[in-house]
């Protein structure tokens, strides 16, 4: 058998080898998201969005280092787990990469956070940035913070600062009904949907505060009886994926015909799955806007999209963002090799993005500050979502959302 | 009170859904001694072939072709697979489903991708067909009970009155004799396989409108379909009826009330500590009621299983 | 009723330890502690540690499986188990704690222990059907309760530690991934070297035993409960081992630890591998880690790839890989091997080429269907096509009917050599 073995391992190191060879001289990118499994289409849509971001905002106007050099995204299927993500960073390492992306699911951004800050540690010499477009637990800003984590999402707190924006300009709402999946995100939702709307709002109750166990739940009907019996004028809910699917069409076919507040209620099928039924209904908050494009290169940007993906949604237009800055950054500094002095620049960057308007990588805390918006679906958007005919519309727009929150990160500087 | 009743309705149907699952297996079970572990992955295949053909010539067309189709694909896995593991022994032939599962379950991601899909129910059952204190029930789960409950009174019926059941209750306890007089007992296995994953799959028919067609509903479901078999006892059909219908109604009263560890703590004394975060047994205080729900079935199998493990109804061990 | 053949291990009458099963370890330990001189990039160590936890996981598990006849759909509890007490106590070390880091993998083991030895105190009492059906329960519960006891488990994130904290071990303070190496390969061949004494052991054959016939090992005097459930510890422990090691490289334990996933995979990978081998599990562990990882990088269909080799490993050959070896034993043993090498050779070439072509067919379908619209270049075999239209699928599926023909006419060769080489006399 160690025969076998060692023809095995023999092959695989050939693999590497080779894989090492054909490096080239452009400056890559480890983009570490689920590219099969079932959450497949949250990396595959991410990673397009970073292609057509690398292609259009940096490549082609050649802002790299004065077009001498491109950006090349590399994905590293992570099949969402911690551990695949561990052996993938040591892939991308492995191959020279020093800048890492990774959005889907807080869980993993935790493991490679702390992964990341543990390299860096060890290595001191030959460190790796950590640029994480979509996982949102505010943890990660706050008290998880470290130098080499850079988040271009708007994180669980400021996207219900401008949610709970929305709710309190609506005096129709009275009874607020939050319900989440079992895990520090949504636990995280539910603590900052109680503080706003207190704060906000005062006279607003909040006649539900559950939390279901993350993806276990079959049908969502019990829990969409309680919510209708309650009475609730409105749901909150930081769901996604097939718990998202399941809770929206239960609540709904249960007679609920009130807003419902989400953060992750539109694209990846689920907004076909609620059709026509979650018009004017379903909400999500989130950074930038789709519909309307809200300036004329992002409409040219987003129709490339489609034209260039016509099976995929442009879903969350702040991945857009980080390609361009990171370019600034490196810029700045005149190279790409040195990474300490590329996170320097990337602390505290002013940028004005096509999709977000005035974005700030915030000093403190490495939080991007940028325009948070609560859409709603709507038929006939200019975008649509999951070819569905329908899409979601700003509704309510907040420049520098939270600007101003505070922050329990206490940053340790190399 | 309102809401008791809803519940009770609710569950009623969660538990027919079960029940439909449950019947195949069972019936496999108590024919051939198979576990199929991929029974799920026939119900996820059903509500996948519906939607395909749901978008050529809609939803009733669908409800009777792809359970067909389920059943044909059924029964050719039996005759070109199951039966050759099967001269190899139980456990060959329960690790031959285990992959098929897996396979199907790959096998569904390539051809329809990995996104939910946007199954409905057919327009002429898109309404309420009635409201409890504003609880809307609609009408297409007043036509799942009538299916679920149809299937169970035509599968008692074959199996206790007709011909074909006697010769398939003999041929379970007889298979040699059945075969000696005259009856061929490969083709009655592979009917029973057939006619179960078809079961299956018209499950998979109702059930996608209701709980979403992805690829990950047959691993939702997967485990779930086993403790009912098991707590009810293998191979009996009310059995499985009775325990379809525990654990709709355990699951649906579980989250429906929101009892909390901390009410039951108090009310026996104890006080709960000032800092309840970072407490050794926060845990403890914060556990509710729905957040056990989900586990109950699994907790009731084992206490079945360790105090009589041929299950509520079964007569016999594994 | 069993998958497996009677152990094809010299019988238990040869003392414990001799010298000619002394030396396949000796081998295998100088083979290990050498490889690192040719894999030096630290993600092929990353992939070899991986490997050798997996199988340590995958020998406990074949204890149950292959030795003792019991199917477990549960037995990621104890390895994520031993792993979360292995983690924790990893930060007890961090705050002060004097343990150095090698011995870790005693405590995850202990705690293995421990809990198989309550969970199997109702779970050996039945074999069969009902021993599957509690594991998977015991399983899918604790799995649960991973996310709802957040003090112990960490919820969706985890719990995650830092190894090198701990008294340095004669100078090493597990900074590189070589160091983890060597530590990880050592408890590998101790832990392998452990089962494999077990199964030589009077209870490991009385396991065997029960395994075949309980009634009569009954007979025998022996109670088969207490049998399953010794089995069912030691198992247990191994497992826990295995956790330990995991948490010494990952340095993080999350709830996919614990969930049926692993519990299912670590059953695929044993029978793949050949439960009814000692080797079995190793080969299993290594292909399957192999497929999952290197695969992994080329194609997003690996797990396809997977679920087809399973389910024709137990349709085509139910001994798992290591049966397959074993079948070679006879025309080895009278000298005819040789004779099997050309017909081999003479397959093989068409054998690959229709499963390359198959599974290309299967790439550009699925580029078709689900790769960047517009975009319809492909990269397959190093060769750059367009996948939009029919023009590849037909070359490819014209190619793997030519090259399955020819296996098919290979066949018939196949078969008379390999009739002819487990014949003594020349039957030309």
């Amino acid at each position: 058998m160690n025969k076998f073995n060692l023809m095995m391992a023999s092959a695989l190191a050939a693999g590497l080898v080779a894989g090492v060879a054909a490096a080239q001289e452009k400056i890559r990118i480890a983009f570490i998201d689920p590219l099969s499994g079932p959450f497949a289409t949250t990396g595959t849509q991410g990673l397009a969005i970073y292609r057509h971001s690398v292609k259009e905002l940096v490549n082609e106007p050649g802002a790299l280092l004065n077009g001498q050099a491109e950006f090349e995204m590399v994905p590293f299927d992570n099949k969402i787990s911690a551990k695949e993500s561990l052996i993938q960073l040591q892939v991308a390492m492995d191959q020279g990469i020093r800048i890492i992306a990774q959005g889907a699911s807080s869980g993993v951004a935790n493991a490679l956070t702390e992964a990341v800050a543990k390299h860096n540690r060890r290595n001191p010499d030959d460190p790796v940035i950590f640029l994480n477009h979509s996982a949102v637990d505010p943890a990660l800003t706050n008290d998880k913070c470290q130098f080499w984590h850079f988040r271009f999402d708007a994180n669980a707190d400021i996207k219900m600062d401008a949610l709970t924006d929305d709710i309190a300009a609506n005096p129709d709402i009275k009874k607020v009904y939050v319900i989440g999946q079992d895990y520090s995100f949504g636990k995280a939702v539910a603590a900052a949907a109680q503080r706003f709307l207190k704060e906000k709002r005062p006279d607003i109750e909040i006649v539900g505060n559950e939390l279901h166990p993350i993806g276990k739940v079959k049908d969502f009907t019990p829990y969409a009886r309680k919510i209708v019996g309650s009475g609730a004028d409105a749901v909150i809910t930081g769901n996604w994926g097939g718990d998202m699917v399941g809770l929206g069409k239960a609540v709904m076919g249960a007679g609920f015909d009130k807003p419902i507040y989400t953060y992750y209620g539109a694209t990846s099928g689920i907004t076909a799955a609620f059709g026509e039924e979650g018009d004017g209904i379903v909400k999500l908050v989130g950074a930038g806007q789709v519909n309307p494009a809200p300036t004329p290169e992002a409409q040219e940007f987003i129709e490339a999209f489609y034209v260039n993906f016509p099976d995929l949604d442009f879903g969350q237009p702040q991945m857009a963002n980080v390609a361009p800055m990171l370019a600034a950054a490196i810029n700045e500094v005149g190279n790409a090799t040195d990474i300490k002095a590329i996170a320097y620049a990337l602390e505290g960057m002013e940028y004005d993005s096509i999709v977000t308007g005035k974005t700030v990588m915030r000093e403190s805390d490495h939080q991007t500050i940028q325009t948070v918006t609560v859409q709603g679906q709507t038929p006939g958007a200019a975008f649509e979502y999951d070819k569905s005919g329908r899409g979601m519309v700003a509704e309510t727009v907040v420049e520098l959302a939270s600007n101003d929150s505070a922050t329990t990160c206490e940053m340790k500087r190399p | 009170m309102a809401l008791f009743l809803v519940n009770v309705l609710d569950g009623f149907v969660t538990g027919l859904l079960l029940f439909m699952l449950c019947s195949g297996l069972t019936l496999i079970f108590s024919m051939m001694g198979v576990l199929n572990f991929a029974h799920a992955s026939f119900y996820m295949l059903g509500a996948y072939f519906a939607y395909q053909i749901s978008l050529v010539t809609g939803f009733w067309s669908g409800l009777l072709i792809a359970p067909l189709i389920v059943g044909i694909i059924g029964a050719l896995i039996e005759r070109y697979g199951l039966r050759r593991v099967h001269k190899y022994g139980h456990v060959p032939e329960l690790i031959f489903t285990f992959g098929l599962a897996l396979l199907i379950e790959e096998a569904v991601q390539f051809f329809w991708g990995k996104s939910q899909l946007p199954f409905s129910e057919p327009a002429a059952l898109d309404f309420a067909a009635f409201a409890i204190a504003g609880n809307a029930f609609p009408a297409y789960k007043v036509f799942m009970i009538a299916v679920a409950m149809g299937i169970f009174l035509t599968l008692l019926y074959i199996l206790t009155k007709t011909r074909i059941g006697m010769t398939i209750q003999a041929a379970l306890s007889y298979p040699e004799t059945v075969q000696n007089l005259g009856h061929n007992v490969p083709l009655v296995f592979m009917c029973v396989f057939g006619v179960g994953t078809a079961m299956a799959g018209l499950a998979g028919v109702i059930a996608g409108p209701v709980l979403g067609v992805f690829p990950g509903m047959a691993l939702q479901l997967g485990s779930i379909v086993f403790v009912t078999i098991v707590i009810g006892g293998l191979g009996s059909l009310w059995g499985a009826l009775v325990a379809s219908l525990i654990i709709g109604w355990l699951q649906t009263f579980a989250t429906a009330y929101d009892v909390t560890a901390e009410q039951i703590l108090t009310a026996i004394g104890f006080t709960k500590p000032e800092m309840i975060w970072d407490h050794p047994l926060q845990d403890l205080w914060t556990l509710t009621l729905p957040q056990l729900g989900p586990i109950l079935p699994y907790l009731l199998m084992i206490i079945v299983l360790v105090l009589r493990p041929q299950g509520l109804m079964g007569n016999r061990e594994s | 009723m069993t998958i497996v053949s009677k152990t094809p291990l010299t019988a238990g009458t040869t003392r414990l330890i001799s010298l000619s099963n002394t030396i396949p370890w000796a081998f295998a330990a100088l083979f290990l502690l050498c490889l690192p001189f040719v894999f030096q990039t630290s993600s092929a160590l990353t992939i070899m540690n991986q490997m050798a936890i997996t199988i340590v996981f995958a020998l406990s598990y074949n204890m149950l499986l292959g030795q003792g006849g019991m199917l477990s759909f549960g037995h990621a509890v104890y390895m994520g188990l031993g792993g979360f007490f292995a983690i924790h106590v990893m930060n007890m070390v961090e705050d002060g704690l004097w343990l150095p880091l090698p011995l870790l993998p005693l405590i995850g083991g202990l705690f293995g222990l421990i809990f198989a030895f309550l969970i199997g105190s109702f779970s050996t009492r039945r074999a069969g059907t009902v021993f599957a059906m509690i594991s998977l329960g015991v399983g899918e519960l604790i799995a649960a309760c991973s996310v709802i006891i957040v003090v112990f488990f960490g919820g969706e994130e985890g719990i995650s530690g830092d190894r090198t904290m701990g008294p340095p071990v004669f100078g090493y303070e597990f900074l590189t991934q070589q160091e983890v190496y060597y530590l990880t390969v050592v408890w590998l061949l101790v832990a392998a070297l452990l089962m494999y004494l077990f199964s030589r052991t009077p209870i490991g054959r009385i396991a065997n035993a029960v395994r075949d016939n309980e009634e009569r090992a009954e007979f025998l005097g022996y109670s088969q409960r207490n049998v399953r459930w010794i089995s069912f510890c030691a198992s247990g422990f191994f497992a826990g081992v295995a956790g330990s090691l995991f948490a010494i490289n990952f340095e993080i334990l999350t709830e996919e630890n614990l969930n049926l996933a692993t519990s299912g995979s670590i059953l695929l990978i044993t029978f793949i591998g050949g439960a009814g081998f000692f080797v079995g599990p190793i080969i299993g562990a290594v292909v399957f880690t192999l497929l999952q990882t290197v695969l992994g990088l080329h194609t997003e269909l690996w797990a396809l790839y997977l679920g087809i080799l399973f389910v024709a490993c137990v349709m085509f050959f139910p001994s798992g890989f290591a049966g397959l070896i074993a079948m070679h034993r006879r025309p080895f043993a009278l000298g005819k091997l040789k004779l099997l090498i050309k017909p081999y050779v003479k397959v093989a070439i068409p054998a690959i080429t229709s499963v390359l072509s198959l599974a290309a067919i299967l790439e550009i379908l699925f580029h078709k269907r689900h790769g960047y619209g517009g975009d319809h270049e492909m990269h397959l075999y190093g060769i750059a096509f367009d996948s939009g239209g029919y023009q590849a699928v037909a070359l490819a599926a014209i190619i793997a009917a030519i090259s399955l023909f020819l296996v098919s006419r290979v066949l018939p060769e196949i078969r008379d050599a390999w009739d002819n080489a487990n014949h003594a006399e020349d039957r030309a």
